[in-house]
């Protein structure tokens, strides 16, 4: 109760401020992300990475340039798993271009302030040629973002920016997307009328905010009941006592749906340890899910937020300087999900328990060590 | 009859009646899978109340155990990585750092003269500090099976209870370890003799310096090892600690500990760490939400103190 109050104040907060105006639960978007699971991207399906939906291309001849150039990225930060991997893969690609002379790297350590700087002292030193953004917050960057825009080509990746001044925005499909293939799969295999549980990191982040809108509309729409929306800050410890609390309550739980696959283990670990079934918990494509799954055998899904999207900013900077159109003023990427029939692809134990198997970084320079792998 | 009644500890009677109240709403918890997995929950609390004990038999508060638990696993998953061979290591080291702490919280008070009070939420502080950032404020790093061995492990087919955790035989030793260091040792009576008054312990011989180490020594490998428990039965988490020392010293207090020194037993406060917990599943159980508990334990917190004090000038102890 205590946690719906508090995400309802939150959104209220969010929706009172007019720049961050956002809608979580907007049918438009969510029409548009579903068409775009249903469709066939164009380009090579070997190379999701650079994959994209509908037709519409920037046009980037006015930015064309003599190389080897200078790439500069400011990131956010590097503080949890999913960009710890995205990061390594994003060097690797860095490392395949010998027309890359310079890549000047900044990191923001999950800091609005910091992340600002960063973008001016770039801008200031005068040497980049295009500049990659993952921004740490939407609202806080974008006019940080929109001076940079004025002098030189900028593309913007992971969570967005208010703006649509970047060359482009790449990102896949989105969080509506994500919560639409994992509530579609519960709502097709869960027992009918059956009890769910849905789990989320917190309140307020857009990315995660439309998967869960997008899962709750599907699995109410098809008659399940969410007995509980609890917040779990992304722990483990959290996550696997709210699931046992809620089995000593006596509920019993067709499905757990889960916004992120962090905790995913920690969730079917609560139903092993109670000597009970373990029912559909969705996950992500860490390493430590996949293999529980394969290991017990379970029936569930893993939709993804594939950190291939690493290598996407680096090759499209390239293709910018060199005065290629590219999609834009959005690229959305594939955005696959891991099912039981194709789960061994992506299962590989010699990968560490946090490594996201849709990093598309099998071919690249350095695998697996500099994922961490054996 | 009556009179003898009066002389339990009340705390093994609202235990009992707890017990019921949850067998009748849940017949989950006749079952083994159900008692046990009761039992490994408030294994954790059940040994940072002991170790807490002995501090508040002292005459002090040990607020830093909480932090330590946290810092315990975050610590021991960065340390390992995942790398199974250095379990063995890692919890060494880990225990070191408990007695290390420990130590160190001892001599602020008796050698700067600093109340406990304060001395431990300064090393709180510092610890939550430390933990956060070294693990920059996210959960990192991964716990291998066999560090997660203690805590979540269950011995399946034994007679007459089929499951046996780990974490309740580690409870176990544990207590019955601190237990006979309180109550069969000359150490034990040292302390309780300094709780209830370090002047005329102090005359009487005891060195307190030396006794108060041992006892800040005591609660904080005491949060280590609950430290290794709670990181096995979940794995890797930035807030497992937060609270933890307040809900110890709750189940010392609802045990019959006397606040500021010289009355408490291992038994009660273990019963006092049951209550606890079985309150928060009784809670649970009837559908409150978890911010209720908070507010609960609050309340007996203080019921328990009043409760207490009414005891003791009715026996004119």
């Amino acid at each position: 109760m205590i946690n719906k109050f508090t995400a309802t104040a939150l959104a209220a907060l969010v929706v009172a401020l007019p720049a961050q105006a956002q809608n979580f639960d907007d049918p438009v978007e969510f029409a548009k992300q579903k068409d775009m699971l249903g469709a066939a991207a164009n380009g090579d399906a070997e190379t999701p990475w650079l994959q994209y939906y509908g037709d519409v291309m920037a046009d980037t001849s006015a930015y064309k340039k003599d190389g080897p150039h200078t790439i500069c990225f400011s990131n956010a930060g590097v503080n949890n798993p999913w960009r710890v991997v995205g990061w390594n893969t994003m060097q690797a690609e860095v490392e395949r271009h010998d027309n890359i002379a310079d890549f000047v790297v900044t990191d923001a350590e999950g800091s609005d302030d910091k992340q600002i700087a960063d973008i001016e002292d770039l801008l200031a030193g005068g040497t980049c040629d295009a500049l990659i953004v993952s921004p740490n917050t939407t609202a806080a960057l974008t006019p940080a973002v929109e001076k940079a825009c004025a002098q030189l080509p900028v593309i913007v990746f992971d969570r967005g920016v208010n703006t649509d001044c970047p060359v482009t925005f790449i990102k896949p499909v989105g969080g509506y997307g994500f919560g639409i293939q994992s509530g579609e799969f519960i709502a097709a295999n869960a027992p009918e009328g059956s009890d769910v549980l849905m789990l989320r990191i917190l309140p307020g982040v857009d990315v995660l905010e439309t998967r869960y809108s997008a899962a709750k509309r599907i699995m109410e729409e098809a008659g399940l009941n969410i007995v509980g929306a609890e917040f779990t800050d992304g722990d483990r410890a959290k996550t696997k006592a709210i699931v046992e609390d809620y089995i000593q309550r006596g509920t019993q739980l067709g499905a757990v749906w889960m916004d992120a696959g962090a905790t995913s283990v920690a969730a079917i670990e609560a139903f092993e340890d109670m000597g009970l079934e373990v029912p559909i918990v969705t996950g992500e494509d860490q390493q430590d899910f996949l293999q529980k799954w394969q290991e017990i055998g379970l029936n569930t899904i893993a939709p993804t937020y594939p950190t291939y999207q690493w290598r996407t900013p680096i090759l499209a900077a390239l293709k910018v300087l060199d005065g290629e159109a590219i999609p834009g003023p959005e690229w959305n990427l594939p955005q696959p999900a891991i099912t039981s029939d194709n789960l061994g692809d992506f299962v590989n134990p010699s990968m560490p328990p946090l490594h996201y198997a849709a990093c598309g970084c099998e071919d690249m320079p350095g695998y697996p060590e500099r994922w961490g792998g054996k | 009859m009556i009179e003898r009644l009066k002389q339990i500890n009340p705390v093994f009677l609202v235990l009992a009646l707890l017990f019921v109240a949850i067998a009748i709403l849940s017949p989950y918890f006749l079952q083994p899978t159900g008692y046990m997995n009761f039992l490994k929950r408030a294994a954790p609390i059940a040994i940072l109340a002991v170790g807490q004990l002995y501090v508040i038999n002292s005459g002090g508060f040990d607020l830093s155990a909480g932090a330590l638990v946290t810092l315990t696993v975050i610590g021991s998953s960065i340390l390992l990585d995942g790398d199974a061979s250095a379990t063995w290591w890692v919890v060494l080291v880990m225990l070191g750092v408990g007695v290390i702490v420990g130590t160190a919280n001892a001599l602020v008070v008796s050698w700067l003269k600093v109340p406990s009070i304060i001395a431990t939420l300064g090393m709180m502080i510092t610890l939550s500090g430390v933990a956060l950032t070294w693990s920059g404020g996210a959960p990192r790093g991964y716990l291998p099976e066999n560090f997660r061995f203690f805590g979540r492990y269950l011995i399946k087919d034994v007679p007459l209870i089929k499951i046996l955790p780990v974490a309740v035989i580690v409870m176990v030793i544990v207590c019955a370890g601190m237990w006979w260091l309180m109550h069969r040792t000359n150490y034990g009576k040292r302390l309780i003799a300094m709780g209830d008054n370090p002047k005329a312990a102090l005359l009487a011989g005891v060195p307190l310096t030396e006794t108060r180490i041992i006892a800040f020594v005591v609660s904080s490998v005491s949060a280590v090892i609950a430290g290794i428990l709670l990181g096995g039965f979940a794995g890797v988490s930035t807030d497992v600690g937060v609270g933890l020392e307040l809900q110890a010293i709750t189940a010392a207090v609802i045990g019959g500990a006397q606040l500021l020194g010289g009355r408490g037993t291992v038994g009660a406060t273990i019963a006092g760490a049951l209550v606890l917990q079985a309150m928060f599943t009784l809670l649970n159980i009837l559908g409150f939400p978890k911010p209720i508990r908070d507010v609960v334990q609050g309340l007996i917190l203080i019921s328990a103190v009043v409760i207490a004090g009414y005891r003791r000038r009715r026996s004119g102890g």
